[in-house]
């Protein structure tokens, strides 16, 4: 079998991804997609890259052993990739760092983002920070009252937060807005997007970004067990911790993939973010990928206790490794991802984000049938600090 | 010939510059629809653009976008904006309908399926703002075969080489985005329209309409007399918001507003 390349020069992941957008932007995705195969390639933009992920990010981010956890599961040994330990507290800045390098190269001296639950908004508003960018982040009115924190901290960066009164209030109307923003200002601004969703190039290039979480884990788990894992845990929202993880293991076939979506309060209630699971394909967001729409093809709303699995949508990759069966896509409810959450802050110490926490409770499924020569690492893709007052309202506690 | 070439053929003979009003299907309620097509009609316009409601209208400005979302607490699907149509076809059989919308919708329905029915019903165009020719390919295959006109948009981005590929792919007439940004907007730089609109008819024969920037009579009058014809969307689409809770007046306010871009457009076309 010849190595995995994907996807094809216009973007497409087998029938999904490619570019569907108005007339307006393909010009732009066309320079931005001739800009990123020019600095991709080019060792000055690595170098600098490299640098500002080992001292800024703080990566190599580390790959731990969850003893007490592995124990008490009964089955395999579980380790987490501590993405929760980069700076600012989740995976996002690995892309928001790369994208912004990208956008100072290109000349743009505006930055915008999406955002939902508000960490590729703080992601964003922290590189912008610091490489003098003006910032703007499009955020969801509904989500602006959900996460007040977040929008303090972006504020305190220095960015401005736009808040989205159309369509549902949410993540999915912020990606509308910013879409119009950057068809607006397409001359000075850079659209960072947070996951692998929208028109070709970003599902691929945020990808790329986002590999580099793949790329250690392969190299540590090397290093301390001397071979590869029999399975890879991830959460799926957008899916960009998930490509992250995967894909520098697609061409092993040894190695089992699974990607977690969140069933909100259960795949069979309706009111859940599982596009994989429970949706059809269609096109939104420039791209062609499962969606959660109506019988009609409009965009229907979500549910997730995890703001940031909030989305009807989802990577065109994660669309093409569904159908070719390569990776495995499963959905776990609200009640399982708390319970996940609780367990491990209690036998580990670390408290996950409930994005994370979603694959978690996935692996307290998948560790005992695995044995104890099974080998799993699940993406720990940020920290839960942000999710407490969440998880607080759930039990009638106000913090 | 299909019933845009042959309406914009007409118009060339008239040396009239065609005016062809935007309105969303089901906007502010359903039965406001079929009406308001007649009175359009009636009060000057050559051509109507009738919106598809989606409930992700990314190149749409708030105007519009909030027009979807009227159409939408009325469920109006993609289905129902065809028999619409069909109800306005039983008393206008001349004038061209071109559906204007993004493409989930379609896909759901299916391209073949979308494109009989589409048909049957009496439109004569498609403009998906989210399908580029690049993707559309199947879709053009399936209108053509029916008969019906894939229309596409040209912006001030767009190369001469894209304007090429588009030129080729459309047929019925081409439509300018006269400005960087979504519909309604008001930053139109009226050279560069002018200048760009050249470019584009050194590339094709097709008739090109502008839009996206044409808020006023005095705007219309001016990108008439370079344009082929003249798109009017967020304008009307705006005064009809502000009738949503007395629709008898729609039909007499939107005909008085098409009325004066008519008489606006026409006198430029009578100097010239």
């Amino acid at each position: 079998m010849s190595p995995y390349a994907l996807p094809d020069e216009r973007g497409h992941f087998g029938r999904y991804g490619g570019i569907f957008v108005a007339e307006t932007l393909m010009q732009p995705l066309a320079e931005l997609r001739q800009a990123y195969e020019r600095y991709r390639n080019d060792p000055d933009f690595e170098a600098e890259l490299q640098l500002d992920l080992r001292d800024y990010v703080g990566r190599p981010s580390p790959l731990y052993f969850a003893r007490r956890w592995s124990e008490r599961l009964g089955g395999a040994r579980v380790y987490l990739k501590r993405e929760d330990l980069n700076h600012t507290g989740a995976h996002k800045i690995n892309n928001t760092v790369g994208q912004a390098l990208l956008a100072r190269r290109m000349g743009k001296t505006r930055i915008i983002a999406e955002t939902g639950a508000g960490q590729h908004g703080v992601a964003t508003a922290t590189v912008a920070a610091r490489l003098g960018l003006e910032c703007v982040v499009y955020m969801g009115a509904e989500d602006i009252q959900r996460q007040a924190i977040n929008v303090y901290r972006m504020k305190l960066l220095g960015a401005e937060v736009v808040p989205v009164e159309s369509g549902s209030r949410t993540l999915k109307d912020a990606l509308n807005e910013a879409m119009r923003d950057w068809v607006t200002n397409v001359d000075n601004t850079f659209y960072i997007i947070g996951t692998v969703a929208g028109p070709h190039p970003y599902p691929a290039m945020v990808r790329d970004f986002q590999a580099v979480i793949g790329r250690e884990t392969r190299e540590q788990i090397l290093a301390r067990e001397g071979r590869l894992p029999d399975a890879l845990v991830a959460c799926v929202g957008g899916g960009s911790n998930a490509i992250g993880l995967f894909y520098p293991f697609i061409d092993d076939a040894e190695v089992a993939l699974y990607g977690v979506e969140a069933a909100g309060d259960g795949l069979a209630s309706g009111h859940h973010a599982a596009p994989l699971c429970a949706g059809q394909p269609g096109v939104l967001h420039g791209n062609r990928t499962y969606l959660m729409e109506s019988s009609d093809g409009q965009i229907i709303e979500t549910h997730s206790v995890s703001a940031g699995l909030d989305y009807p949508g989802v990577g065109p990759e994660h669309a093409w490794l569904k159908d070719s069966g390569r990776a495995s896509y499963v959905a776990v409810d609200d009640g399982q991802a708390l319970a996940a959450f609780h367990e491990l802050t209690r036998v580990e110490g670390i408290m996950p984000a409930l994005e994370s926490s979603h694959a978690l409770a996935y692996v307290r499924e998948l560790a005992p049938g695995l044995g104890h020569d099974g080998i799993i690492v699940v993406n720990l893709s940020g920290r839960g600090d942000k999710d407490i007052h969440t998880v607080a309202a759930r039990e009638g506690i106000v913090v | 010939m299909s019933r845009i070439a042959d309406r914009f053929e007409n118009l060339r003979k008239r040396h009239r510059t065609a005016l062809i009003p935007f309105i969303t299907a089901g906007d502010p309620q359903p039965a406001v629809t079929v009406p308001l097509m007649h009175a359009l009609v009636e009060a000057g316009a050559d051509l109507i653009e009738l919106g598809v409601p989606f409930s992700d209208p990314m190149a749409d400005g708030p105007v519009i976008q909030q027009a979807s979302e009227r159409a939408l607490r009325h469920r109006i699907s993609l289905a129902r904006v065809l028999q619409m149509v069909k109800e306005f076809r039983e008393t206008d059989a001349d004038t061209p309908v071109i559906l204007m919308g993004y493409l989930n919708p379609i896909e759901v329905i299916g391209y073949e399926p979308f494109a009989a029915a589409a048909s049957a019903a009496g439109v004569d165009g498609a403009l998906v703002v989210d399908l580029p020719p690049e993707e559309a390919s199947a879709l053009i295959e399936v209108l053509r075969a029916r008969g019906l006109d894939p229309i596409f948009l040209l912006a001030p981005t767009s190369t001469a080489a894209r304007i090429e590929m588009i030129a080729e792919a459309a047929s019925g007439f081409i439509y300018y985005v006269s400005l960087r940004g979504v519909t309604g907007a008001s930053r139109m730089d009226m050279q560069e329209v002018a200048d760009k609109l050249k470019e584009i008819r050194g590339k094709t024969d097709l008739p090109v309409g502008v839009g996206f920037g044409i808020s006023s009579p005095e705007v219309a009058a001016k990108v008439a007399a370079f344009a082929d014809a003249v798109v009017v969307g967020s304008a009307l689409v705006k005064r009809i918001a502000e009738l949503a809770t007395q629709p008898e007046k729609i039909n007499a306010d939107a005909g008085s507003f098409i009325a004066s871009l008519r008489a606006s457009i026409d006198k430029v076309g009578a100097a010239a």
